[in-house]
């Protein structure tokens, strides 16, 4: 039995895998000390699949925090690997056919190009907020709508508007100027989904676009921000179930193939 | 004079720098580039006036972007604005 | 029952003013020129006699760019007895150029900053930085106020007004202060590691929760800030005299960090630097007018 645990900018996330099946998943919000948050999440997935540390064999760590419980107790993971290479393990388990990841999360969007399960090329979208998921929590305070229906509001939008804006925080006046003109909420919740897609797009082209292509992190969660991106990029795309917890499986993958 | 479009932000510094004194405006670059993310403009520095090249108003903002499809990560990176443009007034800073 | 009553301070919110020069007449000038900058924060109008500043406001931009443009012209004009009709030419500039209803024409305001920073800093002036609400712009000119080479960055929120207002909501200083806070420290902390002014908002939250001053915050943020603009600047290069210009021109945390890092002092202005690009407009209205003029 084997454990990956994601730390990621918001979330941390746990998957326990034996013999192949998940037989657990947790995730919760991390706050300031990382260590603590994603203890107490692996706790509770190992309450859930009623399990103690010493059953778990392996524990993988990734994400931007993967570092941070790395050999320290209580997780002890036992290596920490890089996102990209999670993701693209997660991926390939789920979706064996994959050759184009997309991993947009809370502070990053990444692009991984798959071969043979392995990572070949790989882009990431960094240290600007306007290319990954915090964008779109911003403009649902600026819209004051809960992030959770950002989603389903764009998909009833009529009009499709251009953002001027590429900045989080510009982004947010041009909101509040756009409700101002009247311009209905769906419609910006789309303007702020396409916005977004676009600048995940491009970056993705850079490596290439190949079926099979799989959407994961927990922007995939989204239901407005599929469409989009598969206009943008002129191919369907395949959500997995659970996608924001890809990448801890990947890891949770990887423990139970040390020699790969 | 060197019109420099483009931005830096948190990822990087996206700039894409054409010499308005080597740009002849033969508008070969706007046309060669593949998202139309190139115009022509008259020059409002000069007194003499004339065309100058220019980065469209609307791409200034995203062109790291707009740019991308032409700057992939792996394999040859050839960018068909700078290859057309035969006095080099265009250059790419990334 | 009783309403409570809700003070709310808007940190963010700087004066709006407006002046008119002593000592100056239009009644016995020949040409009457006027520049109005609409800024996407500020709008600026500028009002020349024979090509002297003579009258200014500026305000903070409205929903409507027109009325703005009116808004702000006429609130120059205000005590004067001087009128926009009276105008012989007007020039717009800024990013709402194109809205100034009573303008004939408008420039980009790349040439008019230059132009501005030329009358007001004098003929030596070779590097404009202009830092404003939501851009930062880089301008090397010559001795003409000719440009020669300009960078603007108005894609990103970090070192921009912006970056700052959304800084002083966050540690609940007064906008105008928020430089001089920043230099209350012993020891210049260092940089926070995210400009990203979302991720930089993060970062200094949880410094402030790890019990740093709002100074030392203040100054962390400022300190970045600082490198970011020296990075633009850099790219167009800078050449003695330098001279900073926009609304951020104002915040001396930003202005005594750039002079330390650049080792070079900015000139002082003689007047508001914020008029800048405004004045620069006014000017090219009159050199249009005369060229008009010359013509007939």
């Amino acid at each position: 039995m084997t454990a990956g645990v994601d730390v990621g900018a918001k979330f941390a996330k746990v998957v326990i895998l034996k013999d192949g099946q998940v037989i657990a998943r947790a995730k919760a919000l991390v706050g300031f000390d990382l260590l603590k948050s994603a203890s107490d999440v692996f706790e509770i997935a190992l309450k859930d699949a009623g399990l103690s540390r010493n059953d778990i064999q392996r524990v993988v760590a990734t994400g931007m925090g993967g570092n941070a419980i790395l050999q320290k107790p209580p997780i002890n993971a036992d290596e920490a690997v890089s996102v990209i290479v999670a993701g693209a393990a997660g991926a390939y388990q789920v979706v064996p056919s994959v050759r184009t990841v997309i991993d947009v999360g809370a502070e990053e969007g990444r692009g991984i190009k798959v071969e043979g399960g392995k990572v070949k090329d790989f882009v990431i979208n960094e240290r600007c907020a306007a290319g990954a998921g915090t964008f779109i929590e911003a403009m649902a305070r600026a819209l004051e709508v809960k992030v959770e229906d950002m989603g389903q509001m764009s998909l009833k939008s009529v009009n499709a508007i251009p953002m001027n804006a590429q900045c989080c925080v510009f982004a947010e006046s041009e909101v509040v100027s756009l409700i101002h003109s009247k311009v209905s909420k769906e419609d910006v919740s789309r303007a702020i989904h396409d916005a977004i897609a676009g600048r995940i797009s491009s970056m993705v082209l850079r490596i290439g676009v190949e079926k099979d292509v799989v959407l994961i992190g927990g922007c995939a969660l989204n239901a407005g921000f599929l469409p989009p991106l598969e206009k943008e990029l002129h191919t369907s795309i395949i959500v997995p179930e659970f996608p924001e917890f890809v990448s801890a499986l990947g890891a949770a993958v990887i423990a139970a193939n040390p020699t790969r | 004079m060197k019109a420099h479009y483009g931005y830096k932000d948190g990822s990087g510094d996206y700039f894409i720098i054409i010499d308005t004194d080597k740009c002849n405006g033969c508008g070969k670059c706007v046309e060669a580039c593949p998202y139309q993310v190139l115009e022509l403009i008259p020059n409002e520095f000069d007194i003499e006036g004339g065309t100058m090249a220019a980065v469209k108003e609307e791409h200034r903002k995203k062109i790291k972007y707009s740019c991308a499809p032409c700057k992939p990560v792996a394999g040859e990176r050839r960018l068909p604005c700078v290859l057309s443009c035969e006095p080099e007034a265009i250059t790419h800073s990334w | 029952m009783e309403q409570a009553e809700v003070k709310t301070q808007e940190y963010w919110r700087w004066p709006e003013y407006r002046m008119t020069v002593s000592g100056k007449d239009w009644h016995n000038a020949s040409v009457m020129t006027a520049g109005v900058d609409i800024g996407s924060v500020g709008s600026k109008a500028a009002v020349l006699v024979d090509g002297e500043l003579y009258a200014y406001a500026v305000m903070r931009t409205g929903g409507v760019s027109e009325d703005t443009a009116v808004k702000v012209t006429t609130w120059a004009l205000e005590g004067t007895d001087l009128e926009i009709g009276k105008l012989h030419y007007v020039v717009g500039t800024g990013y709402g150029r194109v809205n100034v209803p009573f303008a004939k024409k408008s420039i980009t305001e790349i040439a008019c900053h230059a132009r501005g920073a030329n009358y007001i800093y004098g003929p030596t002036v070779r590097t404009v930085l202009d830092i404003g609400g939501q851009d930062c712009k880089a301008i090397r000119c010559d001795e003409k106020g000719k440009v020669l080479s300009f960078l603007m960055n108005d894609k990103c929120a970090a070192g921009t007004g912006r970056g700052l207002e959304v800084f002083a909501d966050l540690i609940s200083v007064p906008i105008q202060e928020l430089g001089k806070v920043s230099l209350s420290v012993d020891q210049e902390p260092p940089p926070v590691s995210n400009i990203c002014v979302i991720f930089a908002k993060a970062e200094s939250l949880s410094l402030l929760r790890q019990g740093w001053s709002k100074e030392k915050v203040a100054a962390a943020y400022h300190a970045a800030m600082a490198d970011r603009i020296i990075d633009l600047l850099t790219r167009v290069g800078i050449e003695k005299d330098f001279v900073i210009t926009g609304g951020v021109a104002k915040n001396i945390g930003v202005v005594q960090r750039l002079e330390r890092i650049l080792k070079i002092k900015p000139l002082e202005p003689k007047m508001d630097p914020i008029l800048a690009g405004a004045l620069g407009a006014g000017l090219f209205a009159k050199a249009l007018y005369e060229k008009e003029q010359g013509l007939r």
